[in-house]
């Protein structure tokens, strides 16, 4: 896995490429701890780049979820396919978080 | 095809070759890109639960057998770890909203849900869980 980190004048942007799973969940909450420690509080990740997602890192993303939301921010995700997309729908997580098509919209979402 | 079988020590790190030789499976039985996704979704969660719980009293192996018949793609995970059905884990709620989410319990709805049949059975002094995917569409000719 790696995260490719665009600080947006609105949001972080992350792009998350390959595996999101139990080996990889924890360096991804680590990583996102010290951006929200170091102040950030609205990220959108843009998952175009993902391979794959099982539950562990499902759990890495609701973790962070809720440490944003608890400083007022969010996570928001975009650009979700095919099969990550299947896995967001069968857990629920697609109507927890807002997904939109391009990080571009998510942004303007931000307003 | 003869059924495959391998055995890796029981820790996370050798999740990628558990990962690995499932794959090489799913693609011998011709699974489609959806359906191998869903596969390595379950058997990841299966593999990461008998690390977590079935040797805390002392390390021990997961055994990964793939048996492919005409009809479909059997995979089972093995441990010796005390009894534990995985199966008669409670369900999680999936409509719970973000901050009433509980982290935990999608693993064993991935594994129902991402595969056709799931079985398990205690024999032999070991836990059995075993997966089951239909091959849809494949020519066995």
């Amino acid at each position: 896995m790696e995260i490719q980190i665009t600080q947006e004048p609105k949001a972080v942007v992350l792009t998350i490429t390959g595996r999101l799973d139990a080996v990889t969940a924890p360096e991804f909450e680590t990583t996102l701890r010290n951006l929200i420690d170091q102040g950030t509080h609205q990220v959108v990740a843009d998952l175009h780049a993902l391979d794959y997602i099982s539950s562990a890192g499902l759990r890495a993303l609701l973790a962070v979820g809720k440490l944003l939301k608890a400083k007022g921010g969010e996570i928001c995700f975009a650009n979700l396919h095919g099969t990550v997309r299947e896995v967001f729908d069968i857990s629920g997580f697609g109507s927890i978080f807002t997904l939109h098509d391009s990080p571009a919209d998510a942004l303007a979402k931000l307003g | 095809m003869p059924p495959v079988r391998t055995t890796v020590a029981a820790q996370l790190e050798n999740l990628g070759l558990a990962v690995a030789f499932v794959e090489e499976a799913a693609e011998r039985a011709g699974l489609g890109h959806q359906q191998t996704f869903g596969l390595l979704v379950a058997v990841e969660e299966a593999f990461v639960n008998i690390c977590h719980y079935a040797y805390q009293e002392r390390p021990g192996d997961v055994v990964i057998s793939c048996d492919v018949d005409d009809s479909a793609l059997v995979v089972e995970l093995e441990d010796s770890g005390p009894p534990f059905n995985p199966l008669e884990l409670p369900e999680p709620d999936t409509t719970a909203g973000l901050m009433e989410r509980e982290i935990g319990g999608l693993g064993i709805h991935f594994i129902r849900n991402l595969t056709d049949a799931v079985s398990y059975r205690r024999e032999e002094g070991k836990n059995r869980v075993r997966m089951i995917l239909q091959r849809v569409g494949v020519s066995t000719a």
